[in-house]
């Protein structure tokens, strides 16, 4: 069974390290350089507006999510798929984007104040806490649906037929079933959206600012940026680092349902819910959430296509930097995803390996980048590598989603298959190629696109480093909204919206079509 | 020759004993009680299972230090015999060259052993285009492409029809006197040993006793026997 396996298991092994040195190693450098370590009552009052914020966003998020997920698990209606592929949507959607759909309903300009002053209603105001919160519970509401979707549909559809059978109704069938998965897949789901959160730097970057709301990373980011303290930079890295590690520890304790991926289109047949007044009731929250999802990226649109033809020439180049930046990240990302988890699988070391595989979750990008920056300055000029090394840091920061999506099928594999190959002597670089490859091939292509779009709508290291004339493309949306160009800026969001999801169904399509 | 040299084999709290020997080219059934310990025997001569006290010897020479793919045994299990991704050339494929480097010479063979068994030429197709019979077939023919001296049968035809399992296990018979291999064949159906073993090895209480000739089983059955073919 060893014949090769060694070789990739050194391989995932070495994966496993770099991950350490990039998040932990880079973090470290940053340290050593700093003169002092000051952290002042702005950076408490960072600290506790992040943890404020993402619990909040946490909560919302599920507790919304619940009715919603409800609704779609018990009812079977035309567009029922497209909704929850909708509901995919905004977990990849470039952050920017959202926002500004966000700002095209809620801002000031926005259609909710027009509406509000032809009433003669005080405007609402979308920047701070709330706005902080709505651009979180937007981004990761649908995530959190499905997750507690896929928990509904872990029900065995017997189990409700025994409710039947028993003449259960929708009081008691919740009591006795759906309340004991809640209570399992509830807080796995908060925790996730907590973290997602607690890193979140676009968002406050735009929504936030000023000393009520900034978050520990948009900290990072003004520390490096206007006073270049590697000192702030650090402790506060450090504090972050530490809040999401105690997470990720809590976390890797709980049941984390999967967002992703087949089986969400099921429908158990319910006796339970035969009543109109909850049909009605389930058919106005799914309206209601599809209507808070779609109307914003119907604006971003709206907004972005008049433009399209006449964005600028940096514009485009932004959007080819943007993409190689993507195709690179990815490159790199899904095979040190792959091999790790088949290093992880192998059994020896698989609980350090795993934590390794998630320590970009507790990592700020922002960091990882100075640190490389710190170490590649002596050797060349850190503009010159500046998209290298994006992609890098968006590789790491995208491998614990690639890994996440590649693990529980790789085992499935390898506990159906697993056997036959052993009798057969398929080991090391012909078990890969005849039986991982291509049974995993489909997860690879969904892997691929998810990082693929991630790294596409980052708006992360690259903020720092790189010049006018290495922008990438949520960069250069994010100087026109700073222009207050809005016209030109919608125009490069919508480009950056197409891109994004363009890479995604290439990669995702691409591996599931291919005939193996 | 196989030798169980008082073997124990573990699982979680259930232990099974074995200390026996079998001659070359032998063709024994292995029945029991469910949950006996059947697949267990089958699994420590594979290599799947690691003993926790004894040796498993083929020609006097230790399997302890083999791997499942470098123990002179092929293996049909219950069910996942052939990869579905794969052709049923490739999946007869992997038995002469696990990384599926295959000469002229091998494509040849491949259709010979297809013919062999009644599926000339349908190399080409995947698992799930096939018979459950017809998959039985394609994993029997890439046993007789490995030709090891040991074919170990883990109830592989017990979801089919009585036609076609009796068919499937002419065939086994065939294959095993083409290749001169020893054949255990695990079973629940005490009419496959009547019909195709020699010799039967009774598993039953955390034990596997040694072979006794079919018709003396039958004849003159041990009261665990008698109980077992009362109760089936």
């Amino acid at each position: 069974m060893a014949r090769g396996a060694g070789a990739l298991t050194r391989a995932g092994v070495g994966v496993a390290l770099v991950l350490a040195a990039l998040t932990l190693g880079t973090l470290a450098v940053v340290g050593l350089r700093a003169e002092s370590a000051g952290f002042g009552p702005a950076d408490v009052a960072a600290l506790r507006f992040t943890v404020a914020q993402a619990a909040v966003s946490a909560a919302l998020s599920v507790g919304l999510a619940v009715p919603v997920a409800r609704a779609l698990a018990r009812r079977r209606f035309p567009g029922r798929r497209l909704v929850i592929g909708l509901m995919g949507v905004p977990f990849l959607l470039p952050v920017l984007v959202a926002v500004l759909g966000l700002l095209a309903v809620f801002g000031r300009g926005g259609i909710l104040n027009a509406a509000l002053a032809e009433l003669g209603w005080p405007p609402v105001s979308i920047y701070g806490f709330s706005g902080v919160v709505l651009a979180h519970v937007f981004l990761n509401l649908p995530f959190a649906v499905r997750m507690i979707l896929s928990g509904w549909q872990d029900i065995p559809a017997e189990r409700f037929r025994l409710a039947a059978a028993l003449g259960l109704g929708p009081v008691q069938v919740f009591r006795h079933l759906e309340w004991p998965m809640l209570r399992e897949v509830l807080p796995g789901a908060g925790m996730v959206v907590f973290l997602i959160c607690l890193t979140s730097f676009a968002v406050a970057l735009t929504l936030g600012g000023g000393p009520g709301a900034t978050t520990l990373e948009l900290a990072i980011y003004q520390a490096l940026l206007f006073d270049f303290d590697l000192g702030r930079a650090a402790t506060l890295a450090a504090v972050q680092f530490g809040l999401c590690a105690v997470t990720v520890a809590v976390l890797s304790r709980l049941v984390v349902p999967s967002g992703f991926g087949a089986g969400l289109d099921r429908v158990p047949v319910r006796w339970d819910t035969r009543g109109a007044g909850l049909r009605l009731w389930d058919m106005m929250v799914i309206a209601t959430a599809a209507l808070f999802l779609l109307v914003p990226l119907v604006l971003v649109v709206r907004a972005g296509v008049p433009g399209l033809a006449g964005l600028p020439a940096s514009v485009w180049s932004a959007a080819a930097r943007s993409v190689a930046v993507a195709l690179a990240a990815t490159a790199l990302a899904v095979p040190a995803a792959l091999l790790l988890a088949l290093a992880i699988h192998r059994g020896r070391g698989a609980r350090w390996l795993e934590a390794a595989g998630m320590l970009p979750l507790a990592a700020s990008s922002l960091v990882l980048g100075t640190g490389l920056f710190l170490v590649i300055h002596p050797v060349v000029a850190p503009e010159r590598v500046a998209l290298p090394v994006t992609a890098l840091v968006n590789a790491a920061m995208a491998l614990p989603f690639a890994l996440r999506l590649i693990l529980p099928p790789l085992r499935g594999i390898e506990a159906a298959y697993g056997r036959l190959a052993d009798a057969l002597g398929l080991a090391g670089w012909a078990r890969l190629r005849w039986l991982v490859l291509p049974r995993l091939r489909p997860v690879l292509g969904l892997a691929a696109g998810v990082v693929a779009a991630l790294s596409m709508g980052d708006l992360g290291a690259i903020a720092l480093f790189a010049g006018q004339d290495r922008a990438t493309l949520p960069m250069a949306v994010q100087q026109l909204m700073g222009a207050y160009r809005m016209d030109q800026a919608a125009a490069a969001a919508l480009l950056l919206v197409l891109l994004s999801f363009g890479l995604f169904w290439l990669f995702d399509r691409g591996a599931a079509r291919a005939d193996i | 020759m196989l030798t169980f040299d008082r073997v124990t084999v573990a699982q979680g709290a259930f232990r099974l004993t074995a200390d026996w020997s079998v001659p070359n080219g032998a063709r024994v059934a292995v029945i029991g009680p469910s949950g006996a310990g059947k697949s267990t025997l089958l699994m420590a001569a594979a290599g799947f299972l690691v003993p926790v006290a004894g040796r498993i010897l083929w020609q006097g020479q230790d399997l302890g230090p083999l791997s499942p793919g470098d123990r002179p045994v092929s293996i049909l299990f219950q069910d996942q015999n052939l990869f579905p991704h794969l052709t049923l050339a490739q999946n007869l494929g992997l038995g002469l060259s696990p990384r599926l480097r295959l000469t002229p010479g091998d494509a040849l063979r491949i259709e010979a052993a297809l013919d062999r068994v009644g599926l000339a030429g349908m190399g080409g197709r995947r698992p799930a285009d096939l018979s459950g019979g017809q998959q039985g077939r394609a994993a029997l023919a890439r046993a007789l492409l490995r030709a090891r001296p040991m074919l170990l049968l883990d109830e592989p035809f017990a979801a089919l029809g009585p036609a076609m399992k009796a068919d499937m296990l002419g065939l086994v018979d065939e294959i095993a006197a083409e290749t001169g291999a020893l054949v255990l064949i695990v079973t629940h159906d005490p009419a496959d040993a009547r019909t195709f073993a020699g010799q039967v090895v009774f598993v039953d209480a955390g034990q596997a006793a040694a072979p006794v000739p079919t018709e003396t089983l039958f004849s003159d059955p041990s009261p665990g026997v008698q109980a077992y073919l009362r109760k089936d």
